[in-house]
């Protein structure tokens, strides 16, 4: 069993307001002895348990500017900025408007206290496998704008989750915002837990389908929880392209993405019944965006 | 390390405080200004006894460093009543049965007020949903949500 401190360790605490200071500090610092934090909502329960070591100062990114906005236009389409809470994604009556998907997959995440606090890019960054807003981002496409004192690269990301955990970002690098391009459809958030919104998900289900004319124009599935990182069910998605929708193509589709997660067995659910349950989902979510 | 000189409003009233970095907002209203609502039970933002009010939005004051508290307002249950006036939050748990030994009740209320500062007419769905985050070990829940549903019509009027 996991041991949990009351008490923090001891460790300095910097709110740079400039982010040129803000990445020198993390560049100049060994790796682990500075932590960026945003929300805390995992860094402050990982120092307790002793599962991230103390750093010798913790960056609060609050103070930069120009980070917690949520904004689209045609060209970029949505972008969401480091700093912007996950309450305030669920609510956002532009993530609404244009991406409905990814304000319900927030909403699913944990309680109104830690999304009041808590960030859709510190959820991504955190990168555990289970993360309910990586499947939709998946979905469309999103990609991460990282930033270090050497310059700017944009990681999709798919390529952003290299294991449970783990992400591509570099020990000098940070996150200022998540982009996803302009994309037509209609998606959903299927999170399999066993209460609805404090656990984490046993199974994280999202489709994302563009349809006309009775067919799958264009498909996307993100399966959470049931593979190393968050991921695309590809084969699936192969399965419906270009297809007429029905319950066969749908059913098709669904068992070939729970051959394609590779879940473990742990404390939450088997390996067994996670693949069940991902075939399950898939079905469920493909026919209530498509058949409606 | 140095102290962090830091400035706030606690539930109306101004403070000014020297504190740790390592010092969390929950350790800093129950220890060093004495307002023991908010409680300790996770420590680890899982079950809500620590909420309180900051910024205008409900918190798990366990996971936020006290040197954030610095030109925030915050609220705890101790500010919610007027004098011997309760806030309609408080009367309805006393009408309804909303507590029993009360432990969850604090972080509880807190959530309820948030809840209600942003739905002023939230169904039982959006209840349960809005205390999502709040575990009560004794009630099963039923009176809660019907103490914070009859408080939603109290205030109507307003407060």
């Amino acid at each position: 069993m996991a041991i949990s401190y009351k008490r923090l360790p001891k460790f300095d605490y910097v709110k740079p307001i400039d982010m040129q200071d803000a990445l020198d500090l993390l560049g100049r610092s060994e790796k682990g002895k500075a932590i960026l934090y945003a929300g805390g909502t995992d860094v402050i329960p990982k120092i307790k348990t002793r599962s991230i070591s103390a750093p010798d100062v913790l960056i609060d990114l609050k103070g930069l500017p120009g980070l917690d906005g949520i904004s689209y236009d045609d060209q970029k389409g949505l972008t969401i900025g480091a700093l912007a809470s996950i309450y305030s994604v669920a609510h956002s009556p532009v993530v609404r408007a244009r991406f409905p998907l990814i304000a319900q997959a927030a909403s699913t995440i944990a309680s109104t206290q830690i999304q009041n606090r808590g960030t859709i890019v510190g959820n991504i960054c955190n990168a555990v496998p289970s993360a309910d807003s990586a499947p939709a981002l998946l979905c469309l496409g999103a990609e991460a704008v990282c930033i270090s004192r050497t310059g700017e690269r944009h990681i999709g990301l798919r390529d952003f989750f290299t294991g449970p955990g783990r992400t591509a970002l570099e020990a000098d690098e940070l996150v200022t915002e998540i982009r996803i391009p302009p994309l037509s459809g209609k998606g959903v958030y299927h999170k399999l837990s066993p209460r609805s919104r404090m656990d984490l998900a046993v199974v994280g289900v999202a489709v994302f389908v563009d349809t006309g004319n009775g067919e799958f124009k264009d498909v996307r599935i993100g399966l959470g929880a049931v593979s190393p990182t968050p991921m695309r069910a590809l084969g699936a998605e192969a399965v419906l392209k270009g297809e007429r929708i029905g319950d066969q193509v749908i059913q098709e589709a669904a068992r070939k993405a729970s051959k394609e997660a590779s879940p473990i067995d742990d404390h939450r659910a088997s390996a067994e019944y996670r693949r069940l349950m991902v075939e399950v989902l898939v079905k469920r979510a493909l026919k209530q965006v498509a058949l409606n | 390390m140095e102290l962090k000189h830091i400035r706030f409003v606690i539930n109306g009233e101004p403070c000014e405080l020297r504190v740790p970095p390592w010092r969390t907002l929950l350790e800093m209203i129950r220890e060093d200004l004495k307002l023991t609502g908010a409680k300790e039970a996770c420590g680890q933002g899982e079950c809500g006894a620590c909420t309180v009010i900051m910024g205008g939005k409900s918190v798990n004051s366990c996971l936020v460093p006290a040197v954030e508290a610095d030109g925030q307002e915050i609220l705890t249950i101790e500010g919610l009543a007027r004098g011997d006036e309760l806030h309609p939050l408080q009367e309805a748990f006393v009408e309804h049965a909303g507590m029993q030994c009360g432990f969850c009740t604090p972080g509880m209320i807190m959530s309820a007020k948030f809840l209600l500062d942003t739905n002023g007419r939230p169904d039982t769905a959006q209840i349960k949903d809005g205390i999502a985050g709040n575990f009560c070990r004794c009630t099963g829940y039923t009176k809660i949500v019907e103490s914070i549903s009859a408080a939603a019509e109290a205030l109507k009027g307003g407060r």
